[in-house]
């Protein structure tokens, strides 16, 4: 067996894992569905009498429809990656750690098995999108499920450096809900990016969320649609692109410390 | 990776060599072969944890067929040393040579090769028994194919059959354990790692998992290396390596090792062992040690001993005297200095 081979089969049985533990469990695939329902109703109700799309007679729950889908993808990521944190002392994780393959074929299986879960999280979401006003032979697709897709495995592999680097489960959500969710809030996701607002907006275009939120917003309500940044949808795929590798190397960093 | 047709032990095998007790296999006695570099060899391994030394210097080898057992208290570096050889940590020093090469410390050829059971469980505790395995084997490049013939084979050594659904966090302990080891041993290793392998078994499963580990080894030539600090698990090793404070201070076969123990073991039971075994130092000329279960006495001809002891004491002093041949844990404190049972 090659080497390659080996960490091949090493990143598939990850993924597989990942997959299969989702699917069984009725109570994951319940929340998957119901927290982002009450979190969109809830949420955008409350907004939509008084948020106004500037020069838009969009609705609040219209615009927020896609932000959700981001939010869904996120806190996938957060959810599949902190079990890592107990997973690679007392589980599964240390007979794969022992076992042949890399520790960079450790984070991709892992990457890419969050990432599915959260696409699939997304997708049971995604089956209300009429409701939301999107019809669903006007999405498009393949543009939706790349930007969700990259998302998910950036977020999950810093979810994963995270894991690694923190080694407990309170610290690991401490900094998620300080790092992670404060990146979804200024994603563009609740509120578009506005001009009177210079510092905001600086930081909105440093964060990569923003671009997958961009590229959500484009293949659900088209090029035109209020909440898109300014450029094209290949931009913001390769934004999004470039952050899911750069946090790839860098869980691969975090996972070359011992043990 | 694979190298012989021959499946894992059969149950009919098993079942017949569950009768007789795990030292009594001859073939298992056998002496390393000289010929051939040792399977595994541990050159000045060294390692610190911040200021402390958890190891010093370890080296040792374990030759092809045979199974040899780290024995120490808790504390001594067994599960570091453990762990420095599985590859989740990196040695400060030292050498690690597989097959007379010297091979990095965590190298993927050594991972490759060997299967390991951890103390901590180690299996996806919503998976079913059988999903376990077969994971476990595509972990090591079996196909998925190859992985469930393996898997099958391997659950019905193991008794498992019957309970191949069942998720791996429903088994009991003893299950758990078995299932782990199954789940070592599916890529066919050369060498098998264990750390405290038996902690929580019953003497039933105790005896079980040792025929399993014992044929594989006589019959496939499967290299064992284990960690212990039970007396009785050392016992059923062909050679022991006794750590103690992160240095080996003795290594050779059991017996041998109680060859350092000269006679017999008297104990006697007290309410108020340390200013009796002062007195018995005093009129015997001997010494004594206070341990955990008493004051112990190591001398040659120790019946003698015995009645002097009871006519010595008015009744009251002590509760028992008892005399007994010395068990690998006498060894150990004879060795050391230190209870085996302790913490190091």
């Amino acid at each position: 067996m090659t080497s390659l081979g080996y960490d091949l089969a090493t990143a598939r049985v990850l993924w597989w894992r990942d997959l299969v533990r989702f699917f069984r469990q009725p109570s994951r695939l319940a929340g998957a569905l119901g927290q982002p329902i009450i979190f969109w109703l809830v949420i955008g109700s409350g907004m939509a009498a008084t948020f106004r799309m500037p020069g838009s007679s969009l609705g609040y729950l219209q615009f927020f429809y896609p932000g959700v889908v981001l939010m869904v993808v996120l806190f996938a990521a957060i959810f599949t990656t902190v079990s890592v944190i107990e997973d690679r002392h007392q589980g599964f994780l240390q007979a794969v750690l022992a076992g042949p393959g890399s520790r960079a074929a450790l984070v991709v299986g892992k990457a890419f098995g969050s990432a599915s879960v959260a696409l699939s999280q997304a997708a049971l979401f995604l089956v209300l999108a009429p409701a939301a006003g999107f019809p669903i032979r006007q999405i498009d697709w393949p543009l939706l499920v790349a930007a969700l897709g990259l998302a998910a495995v950036g977020l999950a592999a810093l979810g994963f450096a995270v894991a690694w680097a923190v080694d407990n489960v309170q610290g690991y959500h401490a900094i998620q809900m300080t790092l992670l969710v404060p990146l979804w809030v200024v994603s563009g996701a609740m509120f578009p990016m506005s001009a009177d607002h210079p510092t905001l907006a600086a930081v909105m275009r440093a964060n990569p969320v923003a671009y997958a939120v961009s590229a959500a917003r484009r293949a659900l309500a088209g090029e035109l649609a209020p909440g898109v940044l300014p450029g094209s949808a290949a931009r913001d795929l390769a934004v999004v692109a470039l952050f899911a590798v750069a946090a790839l190397a860098l869980a691969i960093v975090a996972s070359r410390r011992r043990a | 990776m694979a190298s012989t047709a021959t499946t894992g032990v059969g149950a009919t095998a098993s079942r017949d060599a569950l009768d007789r007790p795990p030292s009594a296999h001859p073939a298992a006695r056998g002496e390393p072969d000289r010929d051939r570099p040792a399977r595994l060899a541990i050159r000045d391994l060294s390692f610190r944890f911040g200021e402390r030394h958890v190891l010093r210097q370890v080296s040792f080898e374990v030759g092809r067929g045979e199974i040899v057992g780290l024995l120490g208290p808790n504390g001594a570096g067994k599960s570091t040393l453990f762990s420095i050889i599985t590859g989740l940590l990196r040695p400060a020093s030292g050498e690690i040579l597989l097959d007379g090469q010297e091979i990095a410390p965590g190298a993927r050829a050594l991972r490759a090769r060997m299967g390991v059971v951890f103390q901590a469980p180690s299996l996806d505790a919503k998976l079913g028994a059988f999903e376990n395995l077969v994971l476990g084997g595509q972990l090591f490049g079996l196909s998925r194919a190859e992985a469930r013939a393996r898997a099958t084979e391997l659950l019905a050594a193991a008794g498992l059959a019957d309970r191949a659904g069942d998720p791996a966090g429903k088994l009991s302990g003893g299950l758990r354990r078995r299932l782990e080891l199954a789940r070592a041993l599916i890529h066919r290793p050369s060498i098998l790692l264990m750390d405290e392998p038996t902690v929580g078994l019953d003497a039933a499963a105790f005896k079980q998992t040792w025929e399993l580990v014992r044929e594989l080894s006589r019959r496939q030539g499967l290299t064992v290396l284990l960690t212990t600090h039970r007396p009785d698990e050392a016992e059923a090793c062909d050679r022991l390596v006794v750590l103690a404070q992160g240095r080996v201070v003795a290594t050779g076969s059991p017996d041998a090792l109680r060859a350092r123990v000269p006679g017999d073991v008297v104990t006697v039971e007290a309410d108020d062992p340390a200013p009796l075994a002062a007195e018995i130092a005093a009129r015997f000329g001997v010494h004594p040690r206070v341990g955990a279960h008493g004051i112990h006495l190591e001398r040659e001809r120790g019946h003698e001993l015995v009645p002097r002891l009871v006519e010595a004491f008015p009744p009251g002093r002590f509760r028992s005297v008892s005399i007994r041949r010395p068990t690998l844990a006498d060894a150990f404190l004879a060795i050391t200095g230190r209870d085996l049972e302790g913490d190091a």
